[in-house]
């Protein structure tokens, strides 16, 4: 058993299998402890994140918002979720010896170099895309991606399908290999 | 109690998805440039178990779903947008904390992103309420409503489309 948990890596389908077993089981416990079931998702604490950092500078502004009222800026399940999603990673990281600070991808490396701050506005400019676009479909690869078509919905799969073809076609542009 | 159960859930929702690789970069951009299936195998070898086990348990009644709102035009605009900040980031929102976990603190650059991203759209939703979000809206709908049909039918269907295409990743060995 121990040796399991020390090692490296874990095939995708074994990993992926027993996240499908967590989600089923999440769900039955949240139905009986709290008041409504809780499914995977992690986008809606991006917004609840950005409501509490906003209403330190304008309070009025955030109580003010259609969004932000709909989606009720406070600490919840969700965001306790996304917490210990990085607890999680870091001890598994830890316990199998994968824990690496690197400083820039070396697949991004590779096509364009190793400056830092060409990577991180990339990131910036990508990571503010994907959330605006995560929240207008309603849910990201783990609410609809994996919440969504474990449920068989149809909004889940439509995500999925577009997530995976505006994905991909960026990919082949931005990573193309010049001859 | 609420936020306990979250994070426990979480903890071990991050310790698989770190054993199964899926927040490296290049296994993320990897599946996109469609030369390393990891991400898709763990993705849908969990929704191959999960939609079993959440209809058995619907079944059983334990437990009652919760589905998404089909908006065609806001499942599709924002899919693609999301895709494309995808393949620039190189994660999505959950994987993005995960990698930060595993100790790639580059991604610190867009998690900010992410969180400014956030911040707009409160601001755009008024607008795109009234726009986007009003296009082709079919309600909470699963498979099953939609083909007046078994939900084990469609379980079965979805079963044999990711079998065929787990076979097909390890016959050409991606």
């Amino acid at each position: 058993m121990n040796a399991m948990f020390s090692k490296a890596v874990w095939s995708p389908y074994v990993a992926g299998a027993l996240v499908g077993i967590l989600a089923a089981i999440a769900v039955v416990v949240s139905t009986n402890v709290l008041p409504k079931p809780k499914y995977l998702g992690t986008s809606t604490t991006f917004v609840r994140i950005a409501g509490l950092i906003e209403k330190q500078f304008a309070a009025e502004h955030v109580a003010g918002n259609e969004y932000f009222k709909a989606k009720k800026v406070k600490i919840d399940w969700q965001m306790m979720l996304v917490a210990g999603i990085f607890l999680g990673a870091l001890l598994s990281s830890l316990i199998g010896k994968t824990f690496n600070t690197e400083k820039v991808p070396s697949m991004w490396a590779e096509f364009y170099g190793k400056n830092r701050l060409v990577r991180a506005g990339a990131a910036f400019i990508g990571g503010f895309i994907a959330l605006f676009g995560v929240r207008l479909a309603g849910g990201c690869p783990s609410g609809h991606g994996l919440s969504g078509t474990m449920q068989l919905a149809v909004s889940g799969l439509i995500a999925m399908v577009f997530f995976l073809a505006g994905g991909i076609l960026t990919a082949g542009i931005v990573y193309k290999r010049r001859k | 109690m609420e936020l306990f159960l979250g994070v426990c859930t979480g903890i071990l929702f991050g310790f698989l998805l770190q054993k199964g690789q899926v927040l490296r970069f290049e296994k993320q951009v990897g599946f996109l440039r469609l030369k390393d299936m990891t991400i898709i195998k763990f993705m849908l070898s969990a929704v191959l178990v999960g939609m079993v086990g959440i209809y058995l348990f619907k079944d059983l009644g334990i437990i009652s779903l919760k589905i998404k709102a089909t908006h065609i035009g806001a499942q599709t605009l924002g899919g693609l947008l999301f895709g494309i900040g995808w393949a620039i980031f190189g994660y999505c929102p959950g994987t993005a904390i995960g990698a930060l976990g595993e100790g790639r603190w580059h991604v610190l650059w867009g998690v900010v992103g992410m969180l400014a991203g956030a911040a707009a759209y409160a601001e755009a939703y008024p607008f795109l309420k009234t726009t986007v979000l009003s296009w082709g809206s079919y309600g909470k709908i699963t498979f099953a409503e939609l083909l007046h049909v078994n939900h084990w039918l469609i379980i079965t269907v979805f079963a044999f489309i990711i079998t065929g295409l787990f076979w097909l990743f390890e016959k050409k060995r991606i």
